[in-house]
């Protein structure tokens, strides 16, 4: 196999034998990023001077032999909504073109120490809203397995970059999907930690209490892996856990004689497509074959979910993004008025997406509509949290489709915003009780298009999730598929 | 709860949109059919439920008092479109 497409613990072993060093490996990248990204378009920033220099460090720090983390020389990609100090940081808005952050966002931080070597920031739906990437306002990226379809979003340019081997593995942000729905559509492994498990200091906001940024990886052994690394409490996020950080590989393996898999029937719908839905029944075979034992169970305000989450997701955006007034950083449109300086400002540096959900957002938010509206949303949510503390009382691990229908044709949804918010229908619970939510490949389409499995777990149990995970990866092939682009 | 030109144009206002009279046009009908989607939330009784906004507790840390450095003013005033004296500078507001 060639080596871009190797994981993150088969690249790592192979530093640490020796038998490449970090800078041939990152050379390898660059030149699959040149190779295929004029037809991908995985990234807004390719940061080759910077890789170089990272690679070279690694080196070193592998001659030496001393302080060597899974992840040192291994070269991967960040989803371009973490801020990173001295590099571009625009989270695909035209309102942050030249935003160079003075800082480090805490991931990036942790990854950097751990020797990672970062080839760049990735393409996304702008201020990560939406779920195809088309709403970047730079440029589309392209589905690796057919380029004529989106490769989901927000953090699409992630997923897209390591299904095409443009990157060891990567990391994303997902609010109400947007890591496992592009996992999804790529036919990679994506991880939404528990609320609070990973910091979110330096990720630039879109809807704090659901905001949660996670890993992207060709297995389940590198989303581990990766954990191990960004996941911890910190003092720059006061809702940040304070508990301390297994080893998130430790369980993997041990088996899930006993485990108990729960299945929702709200999840299983009209409109789901008949591939996705019998590939997930056969992932569900596959983990009773495993041990595990299947259990019934019923989230029964699913329905409500989208409605309350594009009321709390669009009034915490519609103030998180009140910030961008042309002032301390990015875009200002000339104007003698300081008023009119703002409102055009924003007019001319927000994309369309991005006002609509500022615009719903501030209506939910106002006089007169906040108790229908926003309070009403929350309390929703309430029910929905409750909901999944009923059903883990009976299962240790949900399992759903990730996304009712596999990559659909790029503009195929752009024009209706209410029918590309209704393909987060099974993603967007998770974030709303806060709970972890991996999404793993379980089967293609005839068309041969990845179809994804979700697993959701307790608050603070993503080992059980990982565990489950790993065991149905293990007894399949299709983690080993890529696409040839 | 029909959403109106006149609310569209009041809450623009309101987030500081400079809208075009298209995007306004697009928004009221955009925002109207989004709304009565919303409408479904309003079937379902939720008399005394707490409403959620974090799903994790939030409990209040102290620390000490002590100052700690700062990022460098330059370093902060260098993405500002503008800049003077060590300030940002915007425009004139006091005649």
């Amino acid at each position: 196999m060639e080596l871009y497409n190797l994981t993150i613990h088969e690249l790592s072993e192979k530093l640490r034998r020796k038998e490449l060093t970090s800078s041939e490996l990152t050379e390898v990248f660059l030149k699959r990023i040149d190779a295929v990204e004029v037809k991908i378009k995985a990234y807004i920033t390719i940061a080759k001077d910077d890789a170089v220099k990272q690679a070279k460090e690694a080196d070193k720090r592998l001659a030496s032999g001393r302080d060597i983390t899974p992840l040192t020389g291994v070269p991967i990609s960040v989803k371009d909504i973490f801020c990173t100090q001295g590099m571009l940081t625009t989270c695909a808005s035209k309102i942050l073109n030249n935003f160079v952050p003075p800082y480090d966002a805490t991931i990036i931080k942790k990854l950097k120490d751990a020797g990672a070597v970062i080839l760049g920031k990735n393409n996304m739906d702008e201020f990560a809203m939406g779920s195809s990437t088309e709403n970047s306002a730079f440029v589309v990226t392209k589905n690796p397995w057919d380029t004529e379809r989106v490769p989901g979003g927000s953090s699409g340019g992630s997923a897209a970059s390591v299904a095409a081997g443009e990157c060891a593995a990567s990391v994303g942000t997902d609010t109400g999907g947007s890591i496992r729905q592009p996992a999804s559509c790529c036919g990679v492994v994506g991880l939404k930690p528990t609320y609070g498990r990973v910091s979110r200091y330096g990720i630039v906001a879109f809807a704090s209490s659901l905001d949660q940024a996670g890993p992207l990886t060709k297995d389940i052994k590198d989303c581990a892996v990766l954990l191990n690394t960004i996941a911890g409490h910190d003092p720059h996020d006061a809702t940040s856990i304070e508990a301390p950080v297994p080893d998130y590989t430790a369980g993997l393996g041990k088996g899930i004689k006993g485990i108990r898999v729960g299945i929702p029937r709200e999840y299983f719908i009209k409109g789901l497509d008949s591939d996705v839905e019998q590939a997930v029944r056969d992932a569900i075979e596959v983990l009773k074959k495993n041990g595990a034992s299947i259990v019934d169970v019923s989230l029964p305000h699913t329905d409500y979910a989208i409605a309350v989450y594009y009321l709390v997701a669009t009034a915490e955006a519609s103030s998180n993004l009140a910030r961008y007034d042309g002032v301390k950083y990015g875009y200002r449109a000339s104007n003698n008025n300081l008023l009119e300086m703002y409102c055009k400002s924003r007019d001319e540096g927000f994309g369309p997406e991005v006002k609509r959900r500022i615009m719903l957002g501030t209506y939910a938010l106002s006089a007169g509509y906040y108790d229908a509206y926003y309070k009403k949303a929350s309390q929703v949510r309430t029910l929905i949290k409750n909901d999944f503390e009923e059903a883990f009382k009976r299962c240790d691990v949900i399992i759903t489709p990730t996304s009712p229908t596999p990559a659909f044709k790029i503009g195929e949804k752009v024009a209706d915003p209410l029918t590309m918010y209704l393909s987060d229908i099974f993603t967007i619970s998770c974030n709303l009780a806060g709970i972890p939510g991996l999404s793993l490949p379980c089967g293609f389409t005839k068309e041969n298009l990845p179809i994804g499995l979700q697993m959701l777990g307790k608050p603070m149990d993503e080992e059980t999730v990982l565990k489950t995970a790993y065991s149905f990866e293990q007894a399949t092939e299709w983690h080993k598929k890529r696409p040839s682009i | 709860m029909a959403i109106t030109k006149k609310d569209v144009e009041h809450v623009a206002r309101l987030a500081r949109l400079a809208l075009s009279p298209e995007e306004t046009e697009l928004y009221v009908s955009q925002m109207a059919k989004i709304l009565n989607y919303m409408e479904k939330l309003q079937a379902l009784d939720t008399k005394g439920i707490e409403p959620t906004t974090y799903t994790v507790p939030l409990t209040r840390k102290f620390r000490e008092d002590k100052a700690s450095p700062s990022l460098p003013q330059e370093d902060i005033l260098n993405n500002s479109p503008e800049k003077a004296k060590g300030c940002f500078k915007v425009p004139r507001i006091i005649e």
